[in-house]
């Protein structure tokens, strides 16, 4: 199953067959291990790893770091599950370190990301502080480089 | 000047490699992939990156002894000991070369002269015939089949023995092949050598790529072997080192020191940051060896499923990196696919008689490239055989 894992990390999109041939295990072992990881939640979903700023599209991206204060009974649970049902919000992450949660949210302006940090996120009760990073340029994420890559040069050789 | 009456008869006859010309071909088409090359795709693990960065930061930028640092011979003796079970002392049996490649040169000019035999199972490496040519020795070429899981055979070597063969090349783990030889298939490999006095050059380099479970078994680890063995290894394939160009080569002392001769005359020494980065590769990497070998071993499964089930028969390799698949079914000869295949779908695969006359029918496709890399490649050739059959 961990093999299976690894392997989709990096490519989701195999054929089955593929996907079967390279775990040594036939077609439909591969199906049904493959429905077992979605079902017991290893695997959380597919999508596609999209550069919108090569696309022409304008997006905004920034990082939130917040303080909250936790419950008694919850921790910071009830807090993080709260932001994370704001439907910018792509990550939340609870944090070790200078601050609690951090968060990565989408959108189309700094203006409209300024606003969901004035008016939705600063207002909850928890929230103590904020502290709102704009993300300036991408290079690597999910594993994948969004700089031009190296040219393959291993052709030089004789073998 | 004539430069072709200047130039050496004996380096004039030298052929042109046959995978030049693909990979020449190749470069000319923007989107062509390429299946063709010999090494890795992975980088060198970083703490082995590191260590040579610290040698040069530490200004370790001399000469280092003729046969390689003291400390590096010591953890490749431990590392072989470690791995495969043979002893070597660091002061009299090891020779650090630059790559593989200068050890098998090294070792065929120390033991062959003018009129010896060497023996050549193939398909193989294209470098031990012209090494062998150099030096007035007289290359035995022996056809290892697919039906015999392209191993070679005791029955083959006892026939290609003569009063005249000095020395015997056991390429294994194979490249161009995959084949892999069992402990067994070495014991009677070793049963015809005894009581001659015939040398065997076992170039190991893929040793530590071999699938399924399965150990490599050193040649030299087989009893009464090692006095007659120089094992050739390297870093290139097993750390992702090539570019480092380190390598190094075991066994008896008198002939190391022959071969450490030449070596000092020619070479020196090999280049220093890689010998210190080596050390670390030796200490450090298992676990980036485990894990490069689980993803070969997968992207090969891929691979011969594929090749199978397009209809070109493959044979399970159990080594290297590459896969061997048989194209004799199309019709066409191993140039003529690769051509045509080349040209049609821009997908360049080596031709097998690239590795010597027997690997015609057949060609290498290296899987040292990413899934996706892999699929776009397999894509196209099921492609290209799809066209074929219906413009048969």
């Amino acid at each position: 199953m961990e093999q299976l894992l690894h392997i989709l990390e990096k490519n989701a999109r195999l054929p089955l067959e593929d996907l079967a041939a390279m775990l040594n295990v036939t077609p439909q072992q591969a199906g049904e291990m493959l429905d077992q990881a979605k079902a017991a939640g290893y695997i959380r979903g597919f999508q596609a790893l999209v550069d919108w700023e090569k696309a022409g599209v304008n997006q905004v991206e920034a990082v939130i770091e917040l303080t909250v204060k936790p419950k008694k009974s919850r921790g910071f649970d009830e807090i993080a599950a709260t932001i994370a049902e704001f439907e910018e919000v792509e990550s939340v992450l609870l944090m070790s370190g200078g601050y609690d949660i951090q968060l990565v949210i989408r959108g189309k302006s700094f203006q409209e990301i300024a606003l969901f940090v004035a008016k939705r996120l600063s207002p909850l009760d928890d929230v103590l502080s904020t502290a709102t990073h704009f993300v300036l340029r991408t290079y690597k994420k999910a594993g994948e480089f969004f700089l031009e890559e190296d040219p393959d040069e291993r052709e030089c050789t004789v073998l | 000047m004539d430069y072709d009456k200047l130039i050496a008869p004996a380096a004039a006859a030298m052929r042109p490699s046959g995978i030049r010309k693909f990979f020449d071909l190749a470069a000319e088409m923007p989107d062509c992939i390429s299946l063709g090359v010999g090494e890795p795709d992975f980088k060198t693990p970083w703490t082995v990156r590191d260590a040579g960065i610290r040698s040069l930061e530490r200004g370790r930028t001399r000469y280092t002894a003729n046969a390689g640092l003291k400390e590096l011979r010591q953890e490749i003796c431990r590392y072989m000991k470690r791995r495969f079970e043979v002893d070597y002392d660091p002061m009299s049996q090891v020779l650090v070369t630059v790559g593989g490649s200068e050890a098998i040169d090294l070792c065929v000019r120390a033991l062959v002269q003018p009129g010896d035999e060497v023996i050549i199972p193939e398909p193989c490496f294209v470098c031990y015939e012209p090494i062998t040519s150099l030096t007035g020795g007289v290359p035995v070429h022996v056809a290892t089949r697919q039906e015999d899981d392209f191993r070679l055979l005791p029955e083959q070597l006892k026939a290609a023995i003569t009063p005249k063969t000095k020395l015997l090349i056991l390429p294994y783990p194979n490249n161009p092949t995959g084949a892999e030889m069992s402990r067994e298939d070495f014991e009677a490999l070793a049963k015809v050598l005894e009581g001659t006095d015939i040398m065997v050059l076992s170039d190991e380099i893929y040793g530590e790529l071999v699938y399924s479970g399965q150990q490599h078994s050193c040649f030299a680890s087989l009893p009464g072997m090692a006095e007659r063995t120089i094992v050739v290894n390297g870093f290139s394939k097993t750390y992702a080192m090539t570019g480092w160009r380190l390598g190094y080569a075991l066994g008896p002392a008198p002939i190391i020191k022959v071969m450490t001769k030449i070596h000092q005359s020619c070479i020196m020494s090999a280049p220093t940051t890689s010998q210190y980065a080596a050390m670390v590769a030796l200490r450090d990497c298992d676990e980036e060896i485990l894990r490069m070998r689980t993803e070969y071993d997968a992207r090969r499964r891929l691979l011969v499923h594929s090749f199978n089930e397009m209809g070109l028969s493959c044979f399970e390799p159990k080594g290297a990196f590459y896969v061997f698949p048989c194209i004799k079914s199309t019709g066409m000869t191993s140039q003529e696919f690769c051509e045509q295949l080349l040209r049609k779908k821009k997908v360049a695969l080596v031709p097998g008689d690239a590795f010597g006359a027997s690997g015609e029918g057949y060609c290498r496709v290296s899987y040292a490239y990413s899934v996706a890399h892999l699929e776009e490649a397999l894509k196209r050739i099921r492609e290209f055989l799809t066209e074929l059959k219906e413009n048969a």
